[in-house]
């Protein structure tokens, strides 16, 4: 507990620190903020006007002051481009944002453990070759380069799979998602939706496979060498000796102390995922915050950049946190005091 | 009685496992390691393009942007091998001549961060006390950023140029050679062959250089291998979403982005300069990840 207490201190204070970079960040913009907010070919009196109204007049601290007020207070501006709270227009993506990296994380480590095990098992060997190709690969593949070429493949030539979107566009007609938790795909399925979740899952699928290849080479690098060492170490030499089955010593005994390590890459690889999100989004016009960033930045809508930066690293802290809080679960000897 | 000074290249050897010089030792790499060989034909290829594509590229001007109306979305044939755009360019002239760009960049990059991160992180772990621990915070809210994203918010706020790209990259970048080179300088700074240097009186900075930054140069060597893919990776990234090189420009995110489209009807446009992205990306982390198994002594190879 007082681990705990100690661990989201010292993340406070990163956090502070954090509104600073994005602050100074979002405060040097060469371009006028107003201009934007207005438009380009707004008189001098009313630019004056927007200065006044969104605070540009003041002093750079008072400004860094009223902008940490306003986050605590849940006051995140408003967005320059659609003039809407940014906070709201967050919250509308986010769900289906979080739906698309939780599928995903959840494809890189189930199936990173097991083709790291598998490598593992005979070093050097073909399978071992084949498996760590396909897990550096993975982490130098384009994530958008893999969308185009899924979609090339699935929609194109076997039009398999829908190519964009989180459900098509009749179902919001013929079977709407009624919002429960805002999670859509969530949603449909506990309120029996049954078109729209098959729906939902076929438009999963490929933006899914994207957004895991990052992570699960990532994963299952991680996963073959912690085996390796494990499976060098006394107790397995002696089970083996014993005559305890391949199977039971690999799966049980050894992946269970190779695993701590492979948590720790797990935190990584949710952030990729989170950046990742904003590319594969665009590659598949999903409905999440990603492509909303990336058109904010393009942009230099810079209250929505400055949520995003700090909603993404808090994030990130917050999976780190958690990372490290199952692997003391896991493991006795991380139990720190 | 005369105390014979003995170099401390003994401490040195036990670091570094071999007698033969550094091309044995990369000819030994290669003959026990087909990927590594696969990843050193990927780098060489990028290089050979990036120094001469003028001269291998089959339309050099159509590689630089010059526009060709009248041979828009050809599919590859015997004339364009890889096809051409939409404003009828040569695919592969514009990746052959996208080569450069991309390796400067990349090189540019993994300097730059090398440069400010090595001998700050060399200084903050020989050192300890008040300047590791500062720098050490710093580094840490670099590091709280997820990837990528502190790089593009930089570039949106400095405005979208391959120049940009760059320096925000190199922005993001410095705090891990940082925090390698602090980490293996800690644990270098009580061996013995340090404490015989500062016991006889080696300044500070003669140790830092000839003891520290001599024996973390292999893991900085790895990580700068790994690095200038990742770069290339990062930079094609950025200019895929228009926060990077600008048309007409020929760097392979952007043609990509250029295609994207069309990439149910042509998909060439989009595909060949991802292709150029993955390989030498894929050459790189090949590379570095043979140097890394062949350089750690803890690594098991049966």
């Amino acid at each position: 507990m007082r681990y705990l207490a100690s661990r989201l201190g010292s993340s406070a204070i990163v956090i502070l620190a954090l509104t600073i970079i994005v602050f100074i960040l979002a405060r040097v913009v060469p371009s006028d903020p107003a201009v934007i907010y207005v438009g380009p070919k707004a008189p001098q009196a009313e630019l004056d006007r927007v200065h006044a109204e969104l605070g540009l007049d003041r002093p750079l601290y008072v400004q860094y002051f009223s902008y940490l007020l306003g986050l605590v207070t849940g006051d995140w501006g408003n967005s320059l481009a659609t003039k809407r709270p940014v906070l709201e227009e967050l919250a509308t993506r986010l769900p289906s944002t979080l739906e698309l990296i939780f599928a995903a994380l959840f494809l890189a480590v189930v199936l990173g453990i097991v083709l790291g095990v598998v490598a593992a098992r005979r070093p050097g060997k073909l399978t071992d070759a084949a498996i760590r190709f396909l897990s550096i690969g993975g982490i130098s593949m384009p994530t958008f380069w893999l969308g185009l070429l899924l979609q090339v493949l699935f929609v194109g030539r076997l039009g398999l799979l829908p190519a964009t979107g989180q459900f098509s566009n009749s179902i919001k007609y013929s079977d709407p998602v009624s919002t429960v938790t805002g999670f859509p795909l969530f949603d449909s399925l506990i309120t029996g939706n049954w078109v729209a979740y098959t729906d939902g899952l076929e438009h999963l699928v490929l933006p899914a496979i994207t957004l895991a290849a990052y992570p699960l080479g990532l994963i299952a690098r991680m996963t073959r060498a912690s085996m390796l060492e494990v499976q060098g170490q006394d107790y397995i030499f002696t089970a083996n000796a014993y005559g305890l089955r391949q199977r039971a010593i690999v799966w049980r005994l050894a992946l269970k102390n190779a695993l701590p390590p492979t948590l720790t890459i797990v935190g990584l690889a949710a952030a990729y995922a989170l950046t990742g999100t904003f590319f594969v989004e665009i590659v598949f016009n999903w409905p999440g915050i990603g492509a909303f960033a990336t058109a904010a930045m393009l942009a230099v809508d810079y209250p929505v950049m400055m949520a995003i930066t700090l909603l993404s690293a808090v994030g990130y802290l917050l999976t780190n946190v958690a990372v490290d809080l199952v692997q003391a679960r896991l493991d006795p000897r991380v139990r720190i005091s | 009685m005369t105390i014979t000074q003995k170099k401390p290249e003994p401490a040195l050897k036990a670091f570094v496992p071999f007698g033969e010089g550094p091309l044995g030792r990369l000819g030994r790499v290669l003959r026990t390691d087909s990927l590594a060989a696969v990843g050193i034909g990927l780098i060489l290829l990028m290089v050979v393009l990036a120094v001469f594509g003028q001269w291998i590229a089959p339309f050099p001007e159509q590689g630089m942007g010059q526009t060709n109306i009248s041979q828009r979305n050809l599919a590859p044939g015997a004339l364009h091998w890889l096809g051409t755009d939409q404003l009828g360019r040569d695919v592969l002239s514009r990746i052959v001549m996208g080569a450069r760009p991309a390796l400067t960049v990349s090189l540019f990059v993994v300097a730059i961060a090398a440069l400010i991160g090595v001998p700050l992180g060399a200084i903050a772990g020989y050192r300890g006390g008040w300047l590791d621990e500062v720098l050490m915070r710093i580094t840490e809210v670099f590091q709280s950023f997820p990837p990528l994203l502190l790089a593009m918010v930089t570039v949106a706020v400095l405005g979208p140029s391959m120049t940009n790209a760059g320096i925000a990259l190199a922005i993001c970048w410095w705090p891990w050679y940082a925090r390698l080179v602090r980490a293996e300088a800690r644990s270098l700074r009580d061996r013995p062959f340090v404490e015989a240097a500062r016991a006889m009186g080696v300044p500070t900075w003669k140790i830092i250089g000839q003891h520290i930054l001599r024996n973390c140069s292999t893991p900085i060597l790895v990580q700068a291998t790994v690095d200038v893919g990742s770069v290339i990776l990062a930079a094609g990234s950025l200019a895929f979403i228009g926060l990077g090189a600008q048309p007409p420009s020929p760097d392979w995110g952007l043609m990509v982005a250029e295609g994207r489209g069309m990439v149910l009807t042509s998909w060439w446009i989009s595909t060949f300069p991802g292709l150029a992205i993955f390989l030498a990306t894929l050459g790189f982390n090949l590379l570095g990840d043979a140097l890394r198994d062949y350089f750690d002594p803890r690594q098991v190879k049966r």
